[in-house]
């Protein structure tokens, strides 16, 4: 992280380092101006959530009790697949933006900030590239089970 | 946020003293509210996994399915699905609290006081039907 212009120390080399207040060290960095995009990004995400997470609690009730080919059959149909491989993209940035949040109010410490909000990174990753490869497999397999 | 009593502390500082705020602020349904909203946030990334975990079973086979189904199906893992779902419809019908405020509309004192207690009764609600639609359309 870039360091902070120190302007007590600067100005008044004998001003005890303590006496910087934390609006003070700020003043230095500046604003990050990524705020926005997170905005924007976060709503967006949320309303593509909002349609397609509904939409997959109606094929989860569908799913209920099904046969292994019959499941099979109804995550690999298009209609299906399609969706689910979005919600998964959309849901994972939605939680990514999310827990960076969470994780930028409550952390202060530089290093452990930045290790956490990588490892969010890396986790929503995994977690949809779980969820699309689920989506591509099962696609795979409903050529090789018979309807 | 930032405050005085958690700052990183170093060479002898001292914590700089602050006004009690959790201990004593009597909880509103606003404010409940909003920290629901993170918590469930939270909550739903355990939800997610159970979703993706349900969905590589059945990319993985029918034995891997059967396996899942069985273990999704019992009342235990019944019981903590329908906590899940509440706190994804909580974290849902708050997000459309927020999107409300993000156009400006309904930040009036009996608005702002609806809305919040339409979400946390609409959730409550909305988690009851869905798990009736869903007990109907196993049994019938």
């Amino acid at each position: 992280m870039r360091q902070p212009v120190d302007h007590a120390a600067k100005q008044n080399p004998t001003t005890h380092r303590a006496m910087v207040t934390p609006l003070k060290t700020i003043r230095g960095l500046g604003a990050s101006r990524g705020g926005t995009e997170h905005f924007i990004r976060q709503r967006l995400t949320a309303i593509a959530n909002f349609v397609l997470v509904l939409f997959l609690v109606v094929v989860a009730i569908a799913l209920s009790g099904r046969s292994y080919p019959d499941a099979v059959e109804l995550v690999g149909a298009p209609w299906v697949a399609i969706p689910l491989a979005l919600a998964f993209v959309s849901v994972c940035l939605h939680l990514k933006l999310g827990l960076q949040i969470i994780i930028e109010d409550y952390i202060h410490s530089d290093g452990m900030k930045m290790l956490l909000l990588i490892l969010t990174v890396f986790f929503c990753l995994a977690v949809a590239a779980t969820g699309i490869y689920s989506v591509v497999r099962i696609m795979f397999l409903m050529t090789a089970v018979p309807a | 946020m930032p405050a005085a009593d958690v700052e990183p502390q170093g060479r002898g500082h001292r914590p700089r003293p602050l006004s009690p705020h959790l201990s004593i602020y009597r909880p509103i349904v606003t404010m409940v509210m909003s920290i629901m909203h993170r918590v469930t946030g939270i909550l739903n990334v355990g939800g997610l996994l159970l979703v993706t975990a349900y969905l590589l079973s059945i990319a993985l086979g029918p034995e891997a399915y059967a396996n899942a189904s069985a273990v999704y199906g019992s009342w235990p893992a019944r019981v903590i699905l329908v906590a899940f779902t509440w706190s994804m419809i909580h974290h849902m019908l708050g997000g459309v609290r927020h999107a409300f405020w993000d156009v400006g509309r309904g930040m009036g004192h009996s608005s702002r006081v609806a809305l919040s207690w339409g979400t946390v009764i609409g959730a409550v609600t909305l988690t009851v039907v869905l798990w009736v639609v869903v007990l109907i359309v196993e049994n019938f």
